[in-house]
């Protein structure tokens, strides 16, 4: 059985296959392989099942069905769905029963997706590693003491162990980029404002990004077919007057003719020696095809998680305000005034990384340190901006590692929170500056860890982004390789 | 290290933050808190007197939707994840001391 969405969504809908089996397949796989992994904070098996049933109706009654018909996806759980707990995977949300689906989930089940599971994550999407879920351990498919990545990690490591077809994740600095690229499998972070965060519990919003993570650059395609496009609840989200939504699978075929290529020579450096090996084959491949590479600086790259630290922490402290043990989710037992129900609350409820990040944002939008830490940042951002505006005057496309070295050990970085913000260099400009990005399977380290890179074109030029992945998806078969524990 | 971020900035912080922290917690944020300003003050580098903030990126301005009424969480639902509820209420330890009040 060939587990693409894209292969199984044409053998459902063409009634070669019935959704249910189908299922019941994945459910097998993730009985045998999820005890090792743990990617899946909630599995959803009976309504999966009844949502496979009532495809195969459909589709027995000759009726039509929706672009994912039957195929079995898994949601990251900061994704809002009124089936299960929505748990963002802290103490705060535990038992937090969302009352509406985000939009997002409910593109999904209008494209007659089935839903086979929420996965883990870092707590409130706030990490790169998935060790800072509070519920749960997650590790990498491809070798289970190293970590699957994060903060979509489960996604990651649920689609890399072909534990459902394809994921949605989130990015706010790399969340979807990076544990795909440790993974080894496809994630994509479309533009700010591409696809719609109602229902996404936010953390930095004006970082944040749905986005799918999935075997394939076309089943990326065919999911942001489905997520992408203007939704009203999202006041950020962009009108489709202003950037038209195309059929990202139209034209994928096509080789970009005349490819400019970006490369900045001085970000390479940082990268262990065989990223930066992979990452020249890369260039090779695309080279063949007639590509041009143009040599470009970014001058303020280097100030990136500077810059997002003080934004993404000042934003979630003000996001996460809203956990007050009043209106939902965890309430301390302790607590004898007003005052107490709030701090003692969020004492008891949420992790060290979630506290830290609420202090540090707290602190840089303080009275007294405004001007010189937050405002500074934002200053900065558009530096940084300003970067990518330049770049992509000069290129069609910039080429860089996802992160500087391949998954690290479980446990190896979670003592010292700096040395854990610095492996995430390479995709948090990405979203300072609100530009699509994308990271790509492209080979394997000495010890077997996957290696990615990354591809970051225009803002809303998602369906050249995807062109240019696929032309070196096609030479090589490194989306193709499985973890032995998946096999 | 010596913290630009000592314990009593730590705990006033935290304060702002609704976050009772312990006494372990503050020695640690402090430590940690001073590492990452430090290396955030990295800022500083750049001159950015002309260069105007950027809250976001996207190529639309304030948006605006017309005042209708539309359907919302009936009282119910918007209640079931309290913790504590009463009478359609959200419940809350008494804020205002005895003989306080209006």
């Amino acid at each position: 059985m060939e587990w693409t969405v894209r292969a199984l969504q044409e053998q459902i809908s063409a009634g070669q296959i019935r959704s249910e089996e189908v299922v019941k397949a994945f459910f097998e796989r993730i009985d045998k392989i999820e005890p090792q992994v743990g990617a899946f904070l909630t599995l959803l098996k009976e309504t999966a099942y009844e949502q496979a049933r009532s495809v195969d109706e459909k589709i027995a009654a000759g009726q039509p069905v929706g672009p994912l018909a039957g195929v079995p996806l898994a949601i990251k759980d900061n994704l809002c769905m009124t089936v299960g707990p929505t748990t963002c995977a802290s103490k705060m949300l535990e038992h937090f029963y969302s009352p509406y689906n985000a939009h997002v989930v409910e593109n999904l089940k209008a494209a007659d997706a089935v839903i086979v599971g929420k996965t883990n994550m870092d707590e409130f999407a706030m990490g790169s590693s998935t060790e800072n879920s509070g519920l749960k351990r997650t590790c990498n498919p491809w070798n289970t003491s190293r970590v699957p990545g994060g903060s979509s990690g489960g996604s990651a490591a649920a689609v890399a162990a072909r534990m459902c077809a394809a994921a949605l994740g989130s990015d706010t600095g790399g969340s979807i980029r990076q544990p795909a690229g440790f993974c080894g499998v496809v994630g994509l972070k479309p533009t700010y404002g591409r696809v719609s965060r109602y229902g996404l519990v936010a953390y930095g919003s004006s970082l944040d990004q749905i986005g799918p993570i999935t075997q394939t650059v076309e089943d990326s395609a065919i999911l942001l077919n489905v997520i992408a496009g203007y939704d009203s609840r999202d006041s950020t989200c962009v009108s489709e007057d202003i950037a038209p939504v195309p059929d990202y699978t139209a034209d994928l075929e096509q080789p970009f003719e005349g490819l400019r290529i970006a490369v900045v020579e001085s970000l390479l450096e940082g990268a262990q020696i065989e990223v930066q090996q992979v990452i020249a084959e890369v260039l090779k491949i695309y080279e063949a095809q007639g590509a041009q590479l143009v040599p470009i600086q970014m001058p303020h790259f280097d100030y990136a998680i500077s810059a997002y630290y003080v934004i993404a922490t000042a934003e979630a402290s003000s996001n996460l305000a809203r956990y007050d043990g009043v209106h939902y989710g965890y309430r301390s037992s302790r607590a004898q005034d007003y005052i107490e129900v709030y701090s003692k609350s969020r004492d008891e409820a949420l992790g060290p990384e979630v506290k830290r990040r609420i202090m540090l944002g707290t602190f840089a939008l303080s009275s007294g340190y405004y001007d010189a830490y937050y405002l500074k940042a934002l200053k900065v951002r558009n530096l940084i901006r300003e970067d990518f505006t330049r770049a992509f005057e000069q290129a069609d496309c910039l080429m860089l590692p996802v992160s500087p070295t391949t998954a690290f050990r479980l446990g190896e970085k979670t003592a010292d929170p700096l040395q854990m913000y610095l492996a995430d260099i390479y995709t948090i400009a990405v979203n300072l500056a609100g530009v699509p990005a994308a990271s790509i399977p492209c080979g394997l380290d000495r010890s077997r860890l996957p290696i990615g890179f990354q591809i970051v074109t225009a803002p809303f030029t998602e369906q050249t982004l995807l062109r240019i992945a696929r032309m070196y998806e096609r030479c090589t078969c490194w989306h193709q390789q499985l973890p032995e524990i998946a096999q | 290290m010596a913290g630009k971020i000592d314990e009593l900035l730590v705990r006033r912080v935290a304060q702002l933050a609704r976050l009772e922290l312990s006494d372990q917690e503050i020695v640690q944020f402090s430590m940690q808190l001073s590492a990452i300003v430090n290396y955030i003050e990295k800022l500083n580098e750049l001159n950015t007197d002309e260069v105007e903030p950027l809250a976001h990126c996207l190529p639309i301005c304030n948006v605006f939707r017309s005042d209708e009424v539309l359907p919302s969480l009936t009282q119910e639902r918007a209640l079931a994840n309290a913790p504590d509820a009463e009478n359609g209420y959200f419940k809350v330890p008494k804020v205002l001391e005895n003989g306080g009040g209006a």
